[in-house]
This record gives structure tokens, sequence and C-alpha cells, in this order.
């Protein structure tokens, strides 16, 4: 398989990610796109990783996923405590820091 | 076709199919299930890339803790049934952000096509024969990469405090308030 069809595949999950986070108003969903991106970046790194022939995409995808696992701890955190304040996580609703 | 070509194109349509149901489902419950279907599609595509690492990290990070922490938070806030939040935009922008997402796909794609015809030194690269090993992962992980290794160490420490100070429940005064009754009694 080619290369070029790996990079097809993650340019298209990560546009998914990109309008799931135009269109979806629910914040927890907003989250799950933002790991669909990730994840897209993810498979880039691995596929030219091993078109090249090096390691190092591997290690990176590594530092990704930690990354990733704690924005999701801290973000659903911030979830929690806004509905906590407000009772709702609709991103349209809360627009108090909007200037 | 050959096996791994038709594994490939198995495993990328599971991959968009819940890409795109993970965004147009209205219940949060089933967008992070396709999720989870995306995330073990994606495992099986690092398998054909001779990732075997990468994708055991993936299901057991990703499937496992992440989705689960996912889920968590979805039933304990009990969220779709009252919440007008998990419906979908209003229509002008989402057909908007639709046709722009369309767009940027194309852009993606032809980047990623004209880049490896102008770049020879990737395009020409030969795929490694066999595939990266855990233990080439590690050298690499302890030896070069050791820094930034460590560095991760400390985000997930920040990550970590963060998330105890925001949830944390503040309850000082009542603390103090018993203290004074029990010194009184």
């Amino acid at each position: 398989m080619g290369l070029e069809y790996y990079l097809m595949l993650s340019a298209l999950l990560f546009t998914t990610g990109v309008v799931g986070v135009l269109v979806r108003r629910n914040a927890i969903i907003i989250f799950m796109c933002i790991e669909l991106m990730l994840n897209a970046a993810n498979l880039a790194f691995v596929a030219i990783s091993r078109s090249l022939g090096q390691t190092e995409g591997q290690v990176f995808v590594f530092f990704v996923m930690t990354v990733a696992a704690a924005e999701v701890a801290i973000g659903l955190a911030i979830i929690v405590s806004v509905f906590k304040h407000r009772q709702t996580i609709n991103v349209d609703e809360v627009n108090s820091l909007k200037g | 076709m050959n096996p791994e070509q038709v594994l490939f194109f198995v495993f990328g349509l599971i991959a968009l199919a819940g890409a795109i149901s993970v965004i147009s489902f209205r219940h949060p419950i089933y967008s992070a299930l396709a999720l989870i279907i995306t995330f073990f599609a994606q495992a099986g595509l690092f398998v054909l890339l001779g990732a075997h690492f990468v994708a055991a990290a993936q299901v057991i990070v990703y499937a496992g803790a992440i989705m689960v922490l996912f889920l968590f938070v979805i039933m304990l806030l009990n969220l779709g049934r009252r919440d007008p939040g998990s419906a979908a935009g209003r229509g002008k922008w989402k057909g908007i952000a639709v046709i722009l997402g369309i767009l940027f796909a194309a852009e993606g794609i032809y980047i990623a096509v004209n880049a490896l015809s102008d770049n020879t030194a990737v395009a020409s690269a030969q795929p490694a024969a066999e595939s990266v090993t855990t233990y080439d992962i590690g050298t690499l992980l302890f030896s070069k990469y050791l820094l930034p290794f460590e560095v991760t160490s400390l985000i997930l420490l920040a990550a970590l405090i963060g998330v105890i100070v925001l949830v944390k429940r503040e309850r000082p005064r009542t603390i103090s308030r018993i203290r004074i009754s029990i010194t009184r009694d």
C-alpha cells in the first residue's frame, strides 16, 4: 500500500474531526472530534515513519498519546465543573467569557 | 488486489464510517461507541503498517482508558435526554461547515499526493521490510528522546494536579466549624 493512501485517509479523518468541531454544540462531542484529529495525525506519523524506514514517528505517536490523555482528563474536569455551575454543556450557552 | 490492500480498505472504510457516525449521532453515548470503533480500526491500520507497539497502545490507552473516561462523564452528567446541546447546530452554519470541510479535505488530499511527487526522498524510500519492534522504540525513547520522555511525566503530573484542583469540593468553613464544636464539647 502506498504512502499516499494512508495520507489521504489521514486527511479525511482529520477533516471529519474539523467539521465535527464546527457543527456540533455539545462540548463532549467536540472533545471527541479533537481526539479524532489527534488520531489522524498519529496515522500520518506512523505511515511516514514506515515509509522512511525510521522509528522516530512511532516515538512521536507515544508523546501525542500522552498529551491527549492529559488533555482529555483536564477537559472533562472543566466540562464537569461547568455543568455543575450552568447545568448545560452547550457551548452556545456557555458564553460568559465572550468580550 | 493483495490482502494488504483489501485490509487497508476495510479498516479505512470502518474508520471513516465511525468518524462520520461520531459527528452525526444525536446521543453522546452513540458517538462515544462509534469513536471506539474508529480507534479499533485505526489500531488495525497500525498493525498493517508494522507498528505493533503503537497498535497495542492505541487499544489500551485510547479505546480503553480515554473512552472509559468519556463514557463515565457522559453517564455522570446524564446527558442527551434533556440537553439541547446534543442536537447539531443551526442548519445554515451546518451547510457552510460541511462545504468548507469538503474543500479542506480536497486540499489535504491534494497536498498529500503532490508533496510526495515533489519530495523524491520520501516517495522513493522503500518501506522497511521488517516491522519496528518495541525494542527499537524503547531504545530510542530512553536514549535520544530521554528529556522529552521525562517532560511527558511532568505533563501528566500537571494534568493530575489540575484535575484535582478543578473538581475539588471546597468546604474549609464547615471543617473549621466542626473543629470549633469539637473543642467546645
